[in-house]
């Protein structure tokens, strides 16, 4: 059967199960989008090609299956490039369409070229500028099966407009050969046995668990092995919903903005198995004083991020479901009394908390957490990037994977909005609230354009302090108040845009409207925005300084 | 310490990028670099000199795995092996010095390739002290301009790197 470059694609997509496409139109992807129009697959129009990556991201990550984005070339595939990067950090599984000029006019500075090999080469798994139509079936097999598998991540089609046009017989492949790609997913036998061993003998161990777990799935797995040898468990921001946070082995978040206990329990921990996670800078502060008594098991699918900041004792290159399978037929039942108890001593000595009662004016916390109680713990949650980011990690308990999307590794203002879109559509039935700051809203606003044409009903709270807050707080901090650059207090009224932009808004400004309103826009159809009005100058505690130990957290009381 | 890698290849678009991009954006450094069609020609072998410890050293080879389009990495530099570069150097050779010079020549088993009024160009193949040397003889005579390929490399004996198949 003989089909066109752009008919290729778009049965390719079919025999890849993809229903769903984000994107945006152009010159260089008129043959795409023309295939597309008689075609099963939906495709959401974004307003903006980054908002059409978020949100195919954000999809993603709440199903476990690959985001696919088609843009037109040039403008269109440099907008995408932020939502590139940020799925690459946190190891998002995307397939992403470029449209590109003619082969003919590539290397001319042609109207609308822009070289998207060589941008996406340091931000992509992968990625490819199909030359011949004849690959095409074999690029876009590859690219699925290389986003999707080992560690995922997003890969790129750069696309030219003639290929889209010429001929090439179709036969999609059964299976991909790339000689130098072969994930280990089986841990190594004897490093389980070590890592086994050193369970055993461990009389202070924490579970340092990252964004892996949830990515392959493993929850369960880490959960029974939590229970079994009596370990706590702490989580990375990406790791956040991998380990039931109302669990009495669960330490909550660590790092920068984690729990006073779950970075104590680090820094005096004798055993640190670490699974899924990278040991990323804002996870260990200063490395040089980073847990200098623990032996260090590090469980991850990606060989190089073995070793590559912490050195590991015992290093198991593996699926961590695989390998926590494995781990568990070897590990024995074991209780940690006095660690534990040591652990709540620290607990009690510094709760997260804050006052509400004794303040006339919104605490932020306290918004977050009453979306916790309204929505009962329930809700799926996308955020923004700064403080609410932040106190969402910290207030809003998380049980289940999945659960929270965010953006980890990048820290990209403006993903929490339109990733929010996609988590909807990933998962209809949710009830899914995007926390945001009032700066971040600002740099993907016109997505509510996408909320509104498709009635997504996705509730977003702008935790409104009048201040880019994080930044603010790092000025405040360490600058010596000097708020350079952060006054952000003329903004859009929120609840006006939403309505022009045909959307439902709503406002608090006293703490007694907080809960009342929440629940208004959860009976409320379609999209909805409310501008929570609170304190501005509200810092998020604890605290670790930058180049200090975790254990130096400031506690900010 | 100094390091050979021969790293094989897809013989693909891009490849070359793909890999010095890595050692740019990591800030790994590449002492020399030298890429050729292997026998089977779906597959390129590149010979990569770098200076790092072992950290960076296992860095490198874990990141250089994760492209795609590598296929094998060998540190020649942990078995036997014989390296060699090719050099040419054109030299100031008026005919005052040009006995001289050819003596050099001689003595290092180098080849004169280009004859001028002015100067020669000299073939001179072999290890880096080897290089070295003839290089600083040479430049008492005043060096024009000087080209070297990178160094090759290979296992001692029977030992092969063996390629990956590709079709
Ligand atoms: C695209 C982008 N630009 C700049 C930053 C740096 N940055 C990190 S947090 C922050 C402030 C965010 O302000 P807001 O969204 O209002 O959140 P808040 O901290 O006030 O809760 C900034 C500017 C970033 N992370 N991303
Ligand atoms: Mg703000």
């Amino acid at each position: 059967m003989k089909l066109t470059g752009a008919q290729i694609v778009i049965e390719a997509l079919k025999r890849e199960n993809v229903e769903i496409v984000f994107g945006y139109p152009g010159g260089s992807v008129l043959n795409l989008y023309d295939v597309l129009f008689d075609s099963e697959i939906k495709h959401y129009l974004s307003r903006h090609e980054q908002g059409a990556v978020h949100a195919a991201d954000g999809y993603a990550r709440v199903t476990g299956k690959p985001g696919v984005v088609f843009t037109t070339s040039g403008p269109g595939a440099t907008n995408a490039v932020t939502g590139i990067a940020n799925a690459y950090m946190d190891s998002v599984p995307l397939v992403v369409f470029t449209g590109q000029v003619a082969t003919s006019l590539i290397g001319t500075d042609a109207f609308q070229e822009a070289d998207m090999f060589g941008i996406t080469l340091p931000i992509t798994k992968h990625n490819y500028l199909v030359t011949n139509v004849k690959d095409l079936p074999r690029i876009i097999k590859e690219a699925f099966y290389l986003a999707t598998t080992g560690r995922p991540g997003p890969v790129l089609i750069d696309l030219p407009k003639d290929i889209q046009q010429q001929q090439a017989e179709f036969k999609y492949p059964e299976e991909v050969f790339i000689p130098g790609y072969n994930p280990t997913f089986e841990g190594h036998p004897g490093q389980i046995n070590r890592a086994a061993k050193a369970i055993a003998r461990a009389k202070k161990p924490v579970i340092y668990a990252g964004g892996g777990v949830v990515i392959s799935g493993a929850h369960e797995l880490l959960l029974e092995l939590a229970e079994i040898t009596d370990i706590p468990v702490a989580t990375t921001l990406m790791g956040i919903g991998g380990f039931p946070s109302d669990h009495p082995l669960a330490l909550g978040m660590l790092g920068m903005h984690g729990t006073y206990w779950a970075n104590m329990a680090m820094h005096e921990a004798d055993l640190i198995v670490a699974i899924g996670a990278r040991f990323d800078d804002r996870v260990t502060g200063n490395l040089k004083l980073f847990a200098q008594h623990a032996k260090i098991v590090h469980i991850d699918i990606d060989p190089a991020e073995i070793g590559k900041n912490v050195k590991a004792d015992v290093p198991i290159v593996g699926d961590v479901k695989q390998v926590l399978t494995q781990l568990l037929k070897k590990v024995k039942p074991k209780e940690h009394q006095p660690w534990l108890e040591r652990i709540a001593g620290w607990r009690e000595e510094a709760p997260l908390k804050y006052n509400q009662e004794d303040n006339e004016q919104i605490l932020p916390q306290y918004v977050i957490e009453s979306i916790y109680r309204v929505t009962k713990g329930e809700a799926l949650i996308a955020t923004e990037v700064g403080q609410h980011q932040m106190w969402t990690a910290q207030y809003y308990r998380f049980k289940k994977p999945r659960s929270l999307i965010t953006s980890g590794g990048l820290g990209t203002m403006g993903f929490g909005f339109p990733a929010s879109i996609g988590l909807q559509i990933g998962a209809p039935e949710a009830t899914v609230f995007c926390i945001a700051g009032d700066g971040s809203f600002q740099m993907n606003l016109q997505e509510l354009a996408t909320a509104v044409a498709y009635n997504i009903p996705v509730k977003v709270a702008i935790i409104n302090n009048q201040y880019l807050g994080m930044v603010r707080q790092w000025q405040e901090l360490f600058f010596n108040k000097r708020y350079s650059a952060v006054d952000i207090q003329k903004s859009p009224d929120f609840v006006k845009l939403a309505e022009a932009f045909g959307a439902v808004g709503l406002r608090a400004e006293k703490p007694a409207e907080v809960v009342p309103v929440i629940e208004k826009a959860l009976a409320t159809p379609g999209p909805v925005v409310i501008d929570f009005r609170v304190r501005s100058e509200e810092n998020v505690y604890p605290m670790v300084p930058p180049n200090h130990a975790i254990s130096e957290m400031v506690r900010g009381d | 310490m100094k390091h050979i890698l021969a790293v094989l290849v897809e013989n693909k678009p891009g490849v070359l990028v793909r890999v010095a991009g890595l050692f740019a954006r990591r800030g790994f450094n590449i002492e020399s670099l030298a890429v050729g069609r292997t026998m089977d020609p779906g597959i390129s072998r590149m010979t990569i000199e770098v200076d790092a410890d072992e950290k960076t050293l296992e860095q490198i080879n874990k990141q250089l795995n994760k492209l795609v389009n590598v296929i094998k990495i060998s540190n020649l530099t942990q078995e036997p092996s014989v390296d060699r570069e090719l050099v040419l150097i054109k030299v100031k050779a008026p005919a005052s010095s040009r006995a001289e010079i050819q003596q050099i020549v001689e003595t290092f088993r180098a080849k004169i390739i280009d004859v001028s009024l002015q100067s020669l160009i000299i073939e001179v193949t072999g290890n880096e002290e080897k290089l070295e040397a003839i290089q600083l003889l040479l430049s008492h005579y005043g060096i024009l301009e000087i080209v070297r390929t990178g160094k090759i490399a290979l296992l001692r004996g029977s030992k092969t790197i063996k390629n990956g198949e590709v079709k």
